[in-house]
């Protein structure tokens, strides 16, 4: 997922705790995400989800599944 | 009754929990400011009521320490105040909807209305509270708007009869109320926003940071020293020697008392560095050099937490960090522990797992200085060149790093990742900001100076009967053997128990050479936590995890002192 794209959250491939974790964030499948910027190679990257802004660390990121929005 | 304060993280709970009950608690702008719990009451209807500040959780169904303990204390309220940032209803709620599900009458409070209103999102609350089926009060905190009509309506909170739902009910319930009740319009980017953005992104970002940081140490030094150089020292030399050298002549110059209360003299005159009475050193050391210091870096301090930097922070260097077995938040502990070990170490709650918490407790407890140990060695070395004060910091950083990713390949257990929410800047508010750090200082004067009262008091009397003399014979092979330091030093690496600023400041007497003494403050630094620190490692770690902290941080302090001791 490319930085300024938006998609929606189509799956989150984890554990039960991990997906848990992520939707006390607002982040769970239907969502629309924004990527807004990732720091370094395996850095966190930060996401817009309901004007909010979450970091997530690079491996839970990588198991966020999104389709993308066509600009 | 007791009334609980609940909601997400860093909406602002803790603000309310002031607003309430006058009591002023730490509130800062990140989450997980509040984790341990804090008790208040306040009159309502002419009845005394408990008012706890619950620490902030997303659901009940917990994912940290902090917020078990939120899980717990519900099992224990007669009504929540459900406190929800108006700026994100649709995560606040799901709280707010478990809540309601709980057989506990529940009062919602929309906080942070103003900055909802200036980010162009309008909220129904009529509409929001048929939804909910709950009284429902728009607030601000800070200014205390709306928290008069929260109180009143208080008695009218309920517990509607809902079926208990599956997450996805309530999800897409969610989705409904939020579409059904709020309206948002688009607005301009303001340059705070700008600025936001920026500080996350590696370019400017970590130029960004390193600015921040060097002009944050500059400020507490500026402040520091200007405090010592034109308040304290003019105080303690030009108002308060004179008058002890009067209770020094009518003591007769010497004996017991005299050696208790006013210390030695050096040249017939008070050296509050050196003389070491209860009423000298027992003073001027945490009031003339050390207060100064924790005055100007908690001002700092709560300027950048008030703003909403340090989560940016742990951004950043979430990288790095995973090197040493943590993930970015555990820059926060750190960061509180530059002020004062022991609210570094509470803070480490807020990391998931175990191994990062026993990581970062562990790291802070040897390799970090508090405020007070650090303005004792600036005050101490710095008077032989500001690089020595630097050649400290620098050992005391690689011991940091050295034993992170030792520790990191060590130590077993879960390697959590990063995953926080982001606070907006808010332009920090001069009154709070001051209410804050009369919080911190006056913590430290009505923790700190018994103890180092008593200190002082007990060297004193130990110094009399020479039971140090006795003890250093025993300590010679590592104090002498080792470091190379006098055998004298041995009383002030056991005051080190107790307090470490006093500790450094018993090595000024010792005309100890500039090796040795830093020698002495490397030493002092790592060797073992002061009393406070240590009751709380105890308590956070548990007693098999304390024991291992100890045993690192004796063998570094030991080997770290040795190799320093080659080396200078």
């Amino acid at each position: 997922m490319p930085t300024g794209q938006v998609g929606v959250v189509s799956r989150l491939m984890g554990g039960r705790a991990f997906f848990r974790h992520l939707e006390s964030l607002g982040i769970r499948p239907g969502k629309k995400v924004t990527k807004l910027s990732s720091v370094f190679k395996h850095g966190p990257v930060i996401l817009e989800v309901d004007r909010a802004r979450v970091a997530v660390g690079h491996g839970m990121a990588r198991k966020i599944e999104v389709t993308l929005e066509d600009k | 009754m007791r009334i609980l304060l609940m909601g997400n993280p860093n909406v602002g709970k803790s603000v309310v929990f002031s607003r309430l009950t006058g009591i002023r608690v730490v509130a800062s702008n990140y989450p997980g400011t509040t984790v341990g719990f804090t008790k208040g009451s306040m009159i309502l209807r002419g009845e005394e009521v408990e008012v706890v500040d619950v620490p902030g959780t997303y659901s009940l169904e917990p994912t940290n320490k902090a917020e078990e303990v939120a899980e717990q204390l519900l099992q224990s309220g007669d009504l929540v105040i459900n406190v929800v940032n108006a700026t994100n209803l649709e995560r606040n709620l799901y709280l707010t909807l478990e809540l309601i599900e709980r057989d506990i009458p529940v009062i919602v409070e929309l906080n942070m209305w103003d900055e909802a209103r200036h980010k162009g999102i309008k909220i129904d609350v009529m509409k929001l509270e048929a939804a909910l089926g709950v009284p429902v009060v728009p607030t601000v905190a800070l200014s205390g708007e709306g928290i008069a009509t929260l109180v009143n309506r208080l008695p009218e909170a309920t517990s509607p009869t809902v079926p208990a739902r599956t997450s996805d009910e309530r999800w897409s319930e969610m989705g409904r109320i939020v579409a059904d009740v709020q309206e948002v319009t688009h607005h301009h980017h303001t340059w705070l926003e700008r600025l936001e953005d920026a500080s996350l992104l590696p370019f400017p970002g970590l130029l960004l940071a390193a600015f921040i940081l060097a002009v944050s140490f500059y400020i507490v030094r500026l402040i520091g020293e200007g405090l010592i150089g034109y308040i304290a020292e003019p105080f303690f030399y030009n108002i308060y020697a004179p008058l002890l050298m009067k209770l020094s002549s009518l003591l007769g110059s010497g004996g017991f008392w005299h050696n208790v209360l006013v210390g030695r003299l050096i040249d017939g005159q008070i050296d509050f560095g050196q003389s070491f009475g209860v009423l000298s050193s027992g003073f001027f050391v945490p009031l003339g050099a050390v207060l100064p210091y924790i005055v100007s870096f908690y001002l700092v301090l709560s300027f950048l937490e008030d703003l909403g930097y340090l989560p940016r922070l742990a951004v950043l260097l979430d990288n790095v960090m995973h090197r040493f077995g943590m993930h970015g938040f555990a820059i926060i502990p750190t960061f509180l522990g530059f002020g004062c070990n022991v609210p570094g170490i509470l803070a480490t709650r807020i990391l998931e797992s175990k191994r990062e918490r026993f990581i970062a407790a562990t790291l802070i407890s040897i390799a970090v200085p508090c405020a007070a140990l650090q303005a004792m060695i600036i005050g101490l070395v710095g008077d032989y060149g500001l690089h020595y004060v630097i050649l400290i910091y620098g050992v005391l950083f690689s011991v940091w790093v050295v034993l992170g990713l030792l520790l990191n390949l060590t130590v077993r257990g879960f390697r959590p990742e990063l995953l926080i929410e982001i606070p907006p800047y808010r332009i920090p508010q001069w009154r709070a900001l001051l209410t804050k750090l009369w919080l911190r200082v006056s913590g430290f004067l009505r923790e700190a100076v018994p103890i180092i009262l008593i200190a002082a008091l007990v060297i004193s009397i130990l110094d009399y009967i020479g039971v140090f003399d006795f003890i250093a014979g025993l300590a010679s092979p590592v104090v002498t053997g080792l470091w190379g330091l006098p055998k004298e030093a041995t009383a002030a690496i056991m005051v080190g128990f107790l307090r470490k600023d006093l500790a450094v400041g018993m090595l000024a007497p010792l005309n100890l050479s500039i090796g040795q003494l830093i020698v002495g403050c490397s030493v002092l630094a790592m060797f073992f936590p002061c009393i406070a620190s240590f009751l709380i490692l105890a308590r956070e770690l548990g007693l098999r995890d304390l024991l291992k902290a100890i045993g690192v941080m004796l063998s570094v302090a030991i080997l770290v002192g040795w190799l320093l001791n080659m080396a200078l």
